[in-house]
């Protein structure tokens, strides 16, 4: 493959592969094809040396293991260089914009890394000895604190291992307040249309029905709608604020009053907390539960898929429900509220959620974080993620269909659709052509309310030049798009991978490896 | 403010861009806040940006505070396991392409975290004896509830029957799951003995039975055979789902999905990921073919791209929230994608060989561990049969033996008081764990500590 600086484009693949020779290996210089572990390793082969010594003696009784688990293994160069040239094939933060609109891909700062790793926090048991770690116990208080401060409620639950694991706390602690006051029969969960998948599923699985509150045409949720369904066989609602089209839900703190005078509790997904952090306080906008996700808001690594943390913010009216354990200050230092203690304060828990006290390993990257960016730092990482997504929407608004650009501002996620492009030509073709100029795609065809929904987050950590490419590169993808170009279709080009076929992978799945011989 | 090392604008990037965008400034584009919601001082008592150098302090001093469990010797189990981690593990996983990269939603530019996955679903699945296994869950608690669900959607039965022997954690977080999903469990409390509750189990099972759920190795370490207990659990049309805190053990004993447990969930921290004071760890989830519809995370595929090339995809999503959102099997989303990686390049690196020779050498350690404090005067041992963790009793309540041993720089184990308040007939158990990062000399430096402090 040439790379393609003059900015001339392919008419075809064909036209391209032509001129490109094949290799013998399959490789293509830097792109390197990597077999799977089970096709270079093998059962003998180890890459970590143990002392030598007697391992006989056996207490087994007689569940020792006789037949061969099939676990091939590979010396340490052939294991780093196998594990870097996947990482190769990766895109990611570290090499270029990542504007993933939801999901926050921001810098991940590599003191966070650094201090995770210190011993004093990575290697220390759960189950220690409460005065051997005050440390961590003072950590998860000192994060606790600045979270509660941050959102301007009362408590927090540090211990859901993700956002939705979060939003399964949020839900069972209203399920718990419903139940307290002997309204156990409210069994119905609002949900916008908009709102993340994890939103319905959640409801669902704490046993309430879930029914869908329409949006307005300017992107928001119908406050007029959605108080009409108000009543007493309502728990709550769940609300994302800032919503999934990028829009501030101006009528929030009306809503939260509204369902609190008909007797339910107002959840607040907060996925998108990142472009308010340091501006507004969900707890000033009658939230009862949110959930912060610190892969968002505070930069722990997402890591190709988790892991994540979810803790919880609570209202004064919530607080007394919140999962154990949880981390107490007291005269003698810190400990830790849990099952056996919980009954002389904390009786109407609703229980534990998880072993253990949650992701200590994103309790000190996230803490990190908000100690480096401190007040001023963690307010401009707000104004900066929405000046950025503003930036693209106006940048681009006369290029792409945005639907609701005439709304005003949005926060920090610019939102377009797929209206004026050619016929027969979708998202999917915009986004894989991007990955051709470099970069990752946006999320595609979500939310639901919007026609081939391209959701364009960019974050604060990008730079103005690095914003303009980006820009520059999805207006011309676009101007393609618009004129029909039929390389958009077999986009992209310069992958490791052409479209993978999806359908034949659901159809025959095919989810471990065979040893074809066997 | 001056600049912040982490926000690469700069002023006239802030003024250049809202003239395009037409705002007057920042605060325009807040305009949709409710002036009432709006802060404008400072977050109370929050110090402003700080240098790397101020920062590391700050969590240095925090860090000091704690017992590190490798600079002492060091006993502690239950569910979290202290083994020694190949450096280039954690090399591996600092790649950026790695760590910074997002769930592989775009395949074409995410192949290495997708075959890394399709290793790690084939790696654990032959781990666990599985015919398949996820890409992960959050940890083995949380794995371990979902199998619940899960096992109430296949058998459409909702009794669960919880082993005595199952983590104490693992029983809370299914009973407050339990409360709001409508499943009805059956737990007990340990018994100091050597023999498992398996036939008790075998008993208990009747045609409502949705599930057996058992722990192997045990929390008191203790093992048996699964195979009966399948053999029942099959005879009235239940699931049996195996529960492994200590993969490691796997090395050494047969795998529950070899003894025909239909589920089998575990905690992956063992290998690759340490310790860090409870997470984040990683769940392990495996079940036989026949379930895979109604499993729970994601699971990578196999595949084929345009030009015919091999490659990797997330496939049978159309159980999952992004698509069937109230009627999903589940509603995780981010699982543990890097502690996966992370447990995928240690297995790599031990390959079968090494995994049988750690789990050897775990075993010869906790053998000669079991000998040297059976010795100990008062001191008796519970299980004969263990893996790399059995259980003491220490004739008198462990609990303030464990603190004073702390103090006295041994960090001992887990006291079943700890673990089971206020159930006075566990009170004196010990539960010690034993790996192969555990020298002769830490054996002999705990049993003397133990010989004085029961004296």
């Amino acid at each position: 493959m040439t790379i393609n600086q003059s900015g001339w484009k392919p008419t075809s693949p064909e036209a391209n592969e032509a001129s490109v020779p094949a290799t013998f290996t399959g490789n293509r210089a830097l792109m390197l094809e990597e077999k799977l572990i089970f096709e270079i390793g093998d059962s003998e082969t180890t890459g970590v040396d143990f002392a030598e010594g007697d391992v006989a003696g056996s207490r087994l009784g007689d569940l020792s293991r006789k037949d061969p688990i099939g676990l091939p293994g590979l010396s340490e160069p052939e294991t780093v260089r196998h594990y870097t040239r996947l990482s190769r094939q990766n895109y990611a933060i570290d090499l270029g914009l990542f504007p993933l609109g939801s999901c926050t891909m921001k810098h991940n700062p590599r003191l966070n890394e650094k201090m995770a790793r210190l011993p004093g926090f990575s290697d220390v048991h759960p189950l220690a000895p409460v005065d051997t770690v005050q440390g961590a116990l003072e950590v998860i208080h000192q994060l606790a604190h600045w979270l509660v401060t941050l959102t301007g409620m009362t408590s927090v639950a540090m211990s859901p291992k993700a956002g939705a694991h979060g939003e399964l706390c949020g839900i069972l602690a209203i399920k718990a307040a419903l139940e307290k006051r002997g309204e156990g029969h409210r069994k119905v969960i609002l949900v916008p249309e908009s709102a993340h998948g994890t939103n319905p599923a959640t409801a669902a699985f704490a046993g309430f029905s879930v029914e869908d509150i329409p949006a307005t045409a300017d992107g928001r949720v119908d406050t007029d709608a959605l108080k009409a369904r108000l009543g007493p066989d309502v728990a709550g609602v769940m609300i994302t604020n800032p919503n999934t089209c990028g829009l501030f839900e101006r009528d929030l703190k009306d809503i939260s009053d509204a369902v609190h005078a008909a007797g339910g509790y107002v959840y607040c997904d907060g996925a998108n907390f990142n472009a308010i952090v340091g501006r507004v306080r969900p707890g000033d906008l009658g939230v009862d539960a949110m959930h912060i996700n610190l892969h968002k808001t505070f930069s722990t690594p997402h890591g190709g898929g988790g892991p994540g943390s979810g803790p919880v913010v609570f209202s004064e009216a919530l607080t007394p429900f919140a999962p154990l354990p949880f981390v107490e200050k007291t005269g003698e230092g810190f400990r830790l509220v849990e099952e056996e203690n919980a009954d002389d304060h904390h009786a109407d828990s609703f229980g534990r959620m998880v072993a253990f006290h949650g992701q200590m390993g994103m309790f000190t990257r996230a803490l990190t974080y908000i100690l480096s960016h401190g007040a001023d730092g963690l307010r401009q990482v707000a104004e900066d993620a929405v000046l950025n997504a503003n930036y693209v929407l106006r940048s681009l608004e006369n290029t792409l269909d945005a639907p609701f650009a005439k709304s005003g501002p949005c926060m920090h996620e610019a939102i377009f659709s797929d209206e004026g492009l050619a016929e027969g030509f979708s998202t999917i073709d915009v986004a894989k052509a991007l990955i051709d100029e470099g970069f990752h795609p946006m999320t595609m065809y979500f939310p639901l309310v919007v026609h081939g929904a391209m959701l364009v987050e960019p974050t604060e950590t990008e730079s103005k030049a690095a914003l303009d490419q980006f820009i520059g590169a999805l207006a011309s993808v676009a101007e393609r798009a618009k004129a029909g170009d039929p390389s958009l279709k077999t986009a992209p080009h310069f992958a490791p991978r052409a479209r993978l076929d999806e359908t034949l992978a659901a159809r025959k799945p095919v989810l471990v490896w065979k040893d074809k011989a066997a | 403010m001056e600049r912040m090392r982490y926000l690469p604008l700069t002023s006239s990037d802030r003024a250049e861009m809202l003239s395009v965008i037409g705002a007057g400034s920042v605060d325009d584009l807040f305009v949709d806040v409710p002036e009432s919601a709006r802060l404008s001082g400072p977050i109370e008592g929050l110090p402003n940006h700080a240098s790397e150098l101020a920062v590391e302090r700050h969590m240095t001093a925090l860090a000091r505070k704690n017992m590190v469990a490798g600079d002492v010797p060091f006993f502690l189990g239950c569910g979290a396991y202290r083994h020694h981690v190949p450096a280039s593990v954690d090399h591996l996983i600092q790649r950026g392409e790695f760590l910074t990269a997002y769930t592989p939603y775009q395949p074409e530019i995410a192949q290495g975290t997708l075959q890394m996955l399709f290793e790690f679903q084939t790696q654990v699945a032959r781990l666990l004896g599985t015919d398949v296994a996820n890409a992960s869950m959050y940890d083995g608690s949380t794995a371990c509830w979902e199998a619940i669900g899960m096992a109430r959607r296949i058998t459409k039965k909702s009794k669960a029957i919880l082993s005595s022997g199952l983590h104490p954690h693992y029983v809370s977080v299914a009973k407050t799951m339990a409360k709001y999903t409508g499943d009805t469990l059956e737990t007990g409390t340990p018994v100091l003995t050597a023999e498992t509750d398996i036939d008790q189990m075998i008993a208990a099972i009747d045609a409502d039975t949705s599930c057996v759920v058992v722990q192997y190795p045990d929390i008191l370490g203790r093992i048996a055979d699964l195979t009966p207990l399948a053999e029942a659990c099959h005879a009235k049309k239940a699931l049996l789902i195996a529960v492994v805190t200590e993969p490691v053990a796997l090395g050494a004993v047969r795998s529950p999905g070899e003894m025909d447990a239909d589920i089998v969930v575990g905690e992956g921290q063992s290998l690759g990921v340490g310790l860090q004071f409870g997470g984040p760890y990683v769940g392990l989830m495996g079940c036989k073919d026949k379930y895979i519809r109604q499993m729970p995370g994601r699971f990578c595929g196999e595949t084929v791209d345009a030009d015919g090339k091999r490659g990797f995809v997330l496939t049978l999503s159309t159980r999952e929230q992004h698509i069937r959102r109230e009627k999903a099997t589940s509603n995780i989303c981010t699982n543990s994608g890097l502690c996966a990686l992370a447990f995928s390049i240690h297995m790599t690196l031990l390959g079968e060989a090494g995994l049988r020779r750690m789990a050897g050498i775990n075993h010869a350690n906790a053998c000669r561990a079991a000998d040297r404090l059976a010795k100990v005067p008062g001191v008796k041992l519970v299980n004969d049969v263990f893996f790399n963790e059995f259980t003491l009793d220490l004739g008198r309540e462990a609990r303030p033996v464990v603190r004073t041993l702390a103090e006295r720089g041994v960090l001992a184990g887990v006291s079943l008081g700890r673990l089971y308040p206020g159930e006075d007939a566990l009170a004196n158990g010990l539960v010690v764990a034993v790996t192969e990062t555990v020298t002769a000399e830490d054996i002999e430096t705990l049993a003397k500590a133990l010989e004085e402090v029961l004296a």
